[in-house]
């Protein structure tokens, strides 16, 4: 009962063993439509998601976005695409055919390898694989080498120095962000996802929000969106690592950022939002889907609302934040939830909530309060020495030829 | 021949082959992306042995930290990459006959074993290697006086860093 696509695999495993085809082989089959029908129902939720990233951002900024093409201007994306195939797809001269044309393809496969460790519903999940988490994180670094793979064979300065802010922040702001999913990894027991999702009886934002803030913003900037899109810097470095790019193979960058983007808000919800929890979805698996993809979507949202009403973050203040603040607040937060979680054994879940809660609220108080004695000093050591023109003091030189 | 020693077969040849194209290319960067395509290799082979936390470890650790720290610093050396050096020295042919010796050592070493000839047993499903694996690493009549030693040699290293790269003003 409403779940018919694990009643179509079911269905067809039956049908193909009922052919006489060896075990390895029809397993081999089943997966190889499994990989093909999730990469296709994410792919095609990308193609929705430049329609929604448009209209949003239109919406930030005072103006309509698409509404020609179609009601609401639906179809507006489907002709981009149709642009985007048909425009003349240029090589740069002197650039490393092989690796500029592979290096699209690794930024776009790479965010929809994620969903296959992403439980949809508690029956419709691609792998439950026990070391879900670390995969997420060495996911990651395959598309950290795609973006690097870009920017040095287009051979171009710009394209080379957005591939060197590529390393310099996705390699510095990896450390938070695995420091922080140990926390949802430690409360769970487990490293698999599905099991993460399981156990979240209360969402692990309320047992953990430091931890789940700390992974999203060191998700944030594993994305390259604003506050931290220095690698393709428009005002600085013109585009970054994508400023060859034509066509299609711009358009795999740009799909690519769009889902990892959704990718990003559907892992914060299955660690910290309890994925597809919510009433019912124990019964109707497909009620799984939908509650993970509206909050998903939420957190989509909350992304682009950041995106877009923030300004661009220096590259020093960028690489201070990180080493400075991001990462001894994990490396605490981190300790805390599991010398807590050691001594909480045996409480009752409300104690057990409520004292990792209160935990988590002195810990930020704590953090609150340094930065702003911090603040407070940095203000007065600027305040103090004012260099301004005084004129006694400027050592005037009249002389008139 | 059983699906898992073709799959076996083809992923060997491939890592060799990159391995191979790392120390002949001539591009300092392809042959550094060649050698992500190795270690990959490497992982495929974890996974074949049902070790996934080996696996992703050595993708996240190898391919993440190490390969990409590489192209940078390879990236950061213009005149490397446009001027390179022959592939070969002089030394090649005595190269091969140490590499051929030392495999038919290994090879004649591992035929004597018995164990050679016998297939991966399957895992019990009440088996998680990773807990099993994590708590071997901390158990005292385990893993654990390794476990510190290396975490204290990394945290030296850790140091050194920092006071190789330390300002002082």
């Amino acid at each position: 009962m409403g779940d018919p696509i694990t009643l179509i695999a079911n269905w067809l495993s039956g049908l193909l063993t009922g052919w006489g085809l060896a075990p390895w082989l029809v397993t081999l089959i089943m997966s190889v439509i499994g990989i093909v029908a999730i990469a296709t129902f994410v792919l095609l939720v990308d193609i929705f998601l430049v329609w929604v990233e448009r209209k949003v951002v239109a919406r930030f900024q005072d103006r309509l976005g698409p509404n020609r093409l179609g009601p609401f201007g639906l179809i507006q994306p489907i002709a981009d695409v149709l642009k985007l195939l048909i425009k003349e797809d240029i090589t740069p001269e002197g650039a490393d055919k092989i690796i500029f044309n592979l290096s699209p393809i690794i930024a776009l496969a790479t965010v929809i390898l994620l969903w296959g460790v992403i439980p949809l519903s508690p029956t419709i999940l691609g792998s439950d694989i026990n070391v879900g988490v670390l995969f997420i994180v060495a996911v990651g670094a395959f598309s950290t080498l795609g973006i690097i793979m870009a920017g040095w064979a287009s051979n171009n300065k710009f394209a080379l120095l957005g591939a060197f802010r590529t390393v310099a922040q996705l390699v510095s702001y990896e450390i938070p962000m695995v420091i922080s999913l140990e926390v949802p990894v430690l409360l769970a027991r487990s490293m698999g996802i599905h099991t993460i999702v399981n156990s979240q009886n209360v969402w692990y934002i309320v047992i953990a929000p430091v931890a789940g803030l700390l992974f999203f913003i060191s998700s944030i900037a594993e994305l390259g969106r604003t506050p931290f899109d220095l690698l393709e810097a428009e005002s600085e470095i013109v585009a970054g690592f994508h400023i060859e790019y034509t066509g299609m193979k711009f358009g795999l960058f740009y799909a690519g950022e769009l889902l990892h983007a959704l990718t990003v808000s559907a892992l914060f919800s299955s660690l910290f939002l309890g994925g597809w929890r919510g009433p019912f979805a124990d019964q109707i698996p497909l009620l799984g889907v939908v509650y993970l993809f509206i909050k998903s979507f939420f957190i989509y949202f909350v992304i682009m609302w950041i995106k877009y009403s923030f300004p661009r973050i220096r590259i020093d203040h960028m690489l201070a934040f990180n080493w400075k603040f991001l990462t001894p607040l994990s490396l605490s937060v981190l300790i805390m939830t599991a010398i807590l979680s050691k001594v909480l054994q045996g409480v009752s879940q409300p104690v057990y909530i409520l004292t990792m809660l209160l935990a988590n609220i002195v810990i930020a108080w704590i953090t609150l309060t340094i930065v702003r004695r911090y603040a407070h000093v940095q203000r007065k050591q600027f305040t103090e020495f004012r260099p301004v023109a005084v004129p006694e003091k400027a050592q005037v030189t009249t002389t008139n030829p | 021949m059983p699906p898992v020693q073709i799959l076996f077969i083809i992923i060997a040849a491939a890592t060799l082959g990159a391995a191979l194209m790392v120390v002949t290319t001539s591009n300092l960067v392809h042959s550094a992306l060649w050698l992500v395509v190795a270690l990959f290799g490497i992982a495929v082979f974890f996974i074949l042995l049902d070790a996934a936390f080996l696996a992703v470890a050595q993708v996240v650790i190898y391919i993440g930290a190490i390969a990409i720290l590489m192209i940078f610093a390879i990236m950061l050396t213009r005149k490397m990459v446009k001027n390179p050096s022959p592939q070969f020295n002089t030394n090649w042919a005595w190269g091969i006959v140490i590499s051929v010796v030392f495999f038919a050592g290994l090879f004649w070493m591992l035929n004597s074993w018995p164990g050679v000839n016998t297939s991966m047993p399957a895992l019990g499903p009440n088996i998680n290697p990773v807990v099993d694996l994590g708590e071997a690493l901390v158990s005292p009549d385990a893993y654990v006086l390794p476990f510190e030693v290396a975490s204290v040699l990394l945290m030296a290293a850790l140091v050194g860093s920092i006071f190789i790269a330390w300002n002082r003003k």
